[in-house]
């Protein structure tokens, strides 16, 4: 019988075992990185789009009629920023808060939660004037301003400050975190300054820092 | 009998039949079925509903912060029976929530997660780990406040990770807090893309089952007992095909089912809060958080164990960790038990004691997780109590309840611990 084929074409040649595996072995790699790589566009599609970052610009906000022991909430990138013009007494009760907070000094745990220039007893450039952004350090809710120094069924010895209304946590007039809450640190300064006596903005630091 | 149609479908698709008969008329399931055996049945019927209604919505529904909390409204309000359509909807999300928890227990009752039914149960418990994704999802659609604050603070879990956790809420959400880009995904994934992972992690779950054979309350393997049967002489003595005899009998269950579906709808589609919050009936609000967060009932006890879990090393990942530790530890059961006694009723009383110990301290930390605590324990306890004293010392210790039912069982089953009764040859209810 005549054959039709080259002999080298017949099915009896040994197989390449070792030739086979290298070809599935590349094949598969080539085509995992080209999965991957397509895989990218998709995943960067969910960070936010430039539309998202554009709409973060900062807030100018005058405080002329902010009257002491007052809270006023500005947007800024869609984040609530408490304004608080603390009052005396609540300036007074700071220090006393100390034995009862995580992180008093704000350099232990919350050591990045705020700028420098606001990494002090009262977290702010005036010890006045508190600026902040009002999001729960737990799960981001927005805590409830208790500013009145009376005593509270959360706290019996409640010296004003912050009550989160989702897990209860409770910070006080700077911010701090309480021990013995679910938040693990203390609230978070935006970036501010004060573009004069009565106007802070938000979201740009005070000429030469950091 | 073969007429002209079903020979020329046959010689088309021979595999069809054969099929239909492998799943249906010769399926033989065990005879000794009870009313536990209802909710698989029910949950299918569930998600018939929630498909179909969900198609409906959608065909009104506006996926966009501005346009989805009116589009609800003139769902309710303008479109023709449209508030029947949405209330089936909401009314089958809590009511799948029902089913699917009363299906598991009976799977810890039986023990039909054991050997050889492991996949089946992984199998539904990635079909419960879908669905809460698809509760979750569908609960932000609203855009009512509390879709808006639920979204933020489940985005928010992913947040307490370590290093990566601020960018990676970012990627959720695509924005700085949930908003337009968070709906629109939310949206895509709630009406197709789970749907989809849903349908066919359903279809694998039943092949799953059907490839080893339905448990019982005897916790009796009906293939290693006597054979012969009215149908066939080689199939097990103690089954009967699932159609008609099963079909017949959770069409029962059905008839029961649709009754209470129908009564909540009609006259308590809210659920007094329980199953659409009042909360949800203000637009989204970025600037103000509502009074009381809270997740919709079904959650809750997940939810309250994130919050019994203080943080510590400056990290508030513990809880969330804790969270998914109590869900991932179901996935394990099969592992962690290994006692070869299936049902409840021929087990040891370790088990039968720490089975509703489990139980009691779910419902605890449901209780708890609804913040029902703060208006029930100041009227046994009076009204100057410490409140958050006493939910974290009542929370912690039905969190250690909860898992120590796992560590238990663990002791329990591996030690040799288990004192269990004979288990009889054949069902307990043949002939």
């Amino acid at each position: 019988m005549a054959c039709k084929y080259p002999e080298s074409l017949m099915a009896n040649e040994v197989v390449d075992h070792g030739r086979r595996r290298f070809l599935t072995a590349t094949t598969a790699v080539v085509g995992g990185v080209g999965v991957v790589a397509a895989a990218v566009p998709f995943i960067k599609s969910w960070e936010p789009s430039a539309r998202a970052k554009a709409a973060g610009a900062p807030v100018t906000q005058s405080l002329k009629k902010i009257e002491a022991g007052q809270q006023l909430i500005v947007a800024w990138r869609s984040l609530p920023v408490f304004i608080v013009h603390r009052s005396p007494e609540q300036l007074a009760a700071l220090p006393k808060q100390d034995p009862r907070l995580v992180d008093p000094k704000s350099n232990g745990s919350s050591a990045g939660q705020q700028p420098a220039y606001a990494q002090n007893e009262t977290r702010s450039i005036k010890p006045e004037w508190l600026v902040m952004v009002g999001i729960c350090t737990h799960l981001g809710c927005v805590p409830n301003y208790v500013g009145e120094m009376k005593p509270e069924p959360f706290d019996p010895n409640w010296q004003g400050g912050y009550y989160c209304p989702c897990h209860h946590s409770r910070y006080d007039m700077a911010g701090r975190v309480y021990q013995g809450v679910p938040a693990p640190m203390n609230m978070q300064i935006p970036p501010y300054h004060f573009v004069d006596e009565n106007t802070v903005q938000i979201g740009v630091d005070p000429k030469g820092a950091a | 009998m073969a007429n002209a149609f079903t020979r020329w479908f046959d010689e088309r698709a021979p595999g069809l039949a054969p099929t239909y008969r492998k799943h249906m008329t010769e399926y033989y399931a065990p005879k000794n079925f009870n009313l536990w055996y209802y909710f698989g049945s029910l949950a299918l019927l569930v998600l018939v509903n929630q498909i179909l209604t969900g198609i409906f919505l959608t065909m009104n529904y506006d996926p966009s912060a501005t346009g989805a909390f009116d589009s609800v409204q003139y769902i309710m309000r303008d479109v023709e029976w449209g508030w029947l359509i949405r209330y089936m909807h909401t009314t089958g999300a809590s009511l799948f929530f029902v089913v699917v928890f009363l299906h598991m227990f009976r799977g810890l009752l039986y023990g039909s997660y054991k050997k050889p039914r492991e996949l089946v149960w992984v199998l539904g418990m990635l079909i419960f780990l879908v669905l809460m994704a698809e509760a979750f999802m569908g609960y932000v659609l609203p855009w009512g406040n509390m879709s808006f604050w639920g979204a933020k603070v489940i985005t928010s879990l992913f947040g307490t990770i370590p290093v990566i956790g601020k960018d990676l809420v970012e990627w959720i959400v695509g924005d700085y807090l949930p908003a337009d880009a968070t709906l629109n995904r939310f949206f895509a994934l709630h009406v197709i893309a789970l749907p989809l992972v849903l349908l066919l992690l359903v279809v694998l779950h039943l092949a799953a089952l059907h490839e080893v054979g339905s448990n019982n309350p005897d916790g009796v393997d009906v293939k290693h007992g006597p054979k012969g049967n009215r149908w066939d002489a080689l199939k097990p003595a103690d089954a009967i095909p699932f159609h008609p005899y099963y079909t017949v009998k959770d069409l029962v269950g059905v008839g029961v089912f649709l009754i209470v579906a129908a009564f909540i709808i009609f006259f308590a589609p809210t659920f007094g809060g329980w199953f659409l919050e009042h909360d949800n009936a203000i637009p989204a609000n970025n600037l103000v958080t509502p009074a009381q967060i809270k997740p919709v009932w079904y959650f809750t006890a997940f939810y309250a164990i994130v919050r019994m879990v203080p943080s510590f090393a400056g990290t508030a990942v513990w809880g969330v960790i804790a969270m998914f530790g109590s869900i991932a530890l179901l996935f394990a059961l099969p592992w962690i038990d290994a006692g070869k006694v299936k049902s409840v009723r021929y087990r040891g009383t370790g088990y039968k004691v720490a089975l509703a110990v489990f139980v009691v301290s779910f419902l605890c930390l449901a209780i708890i997780g609804m913040d029902l605590t703060d208006e029930y324990l100041p009227r046994i306890f009076g009204s100057d109590i410490d409140l958050t004293t006493w939910d974290n010392v009542i929370g912690r210790i039905m969190t250690l309840a909860y898992f120590g039912f796992f560590v238990f069982l663990w002791l329990y089953t591996h030690l040799g611990w288990e004192k269990t009764k004979p288990v009889p040859e054949r069902v307990t209810t043949h002939d």
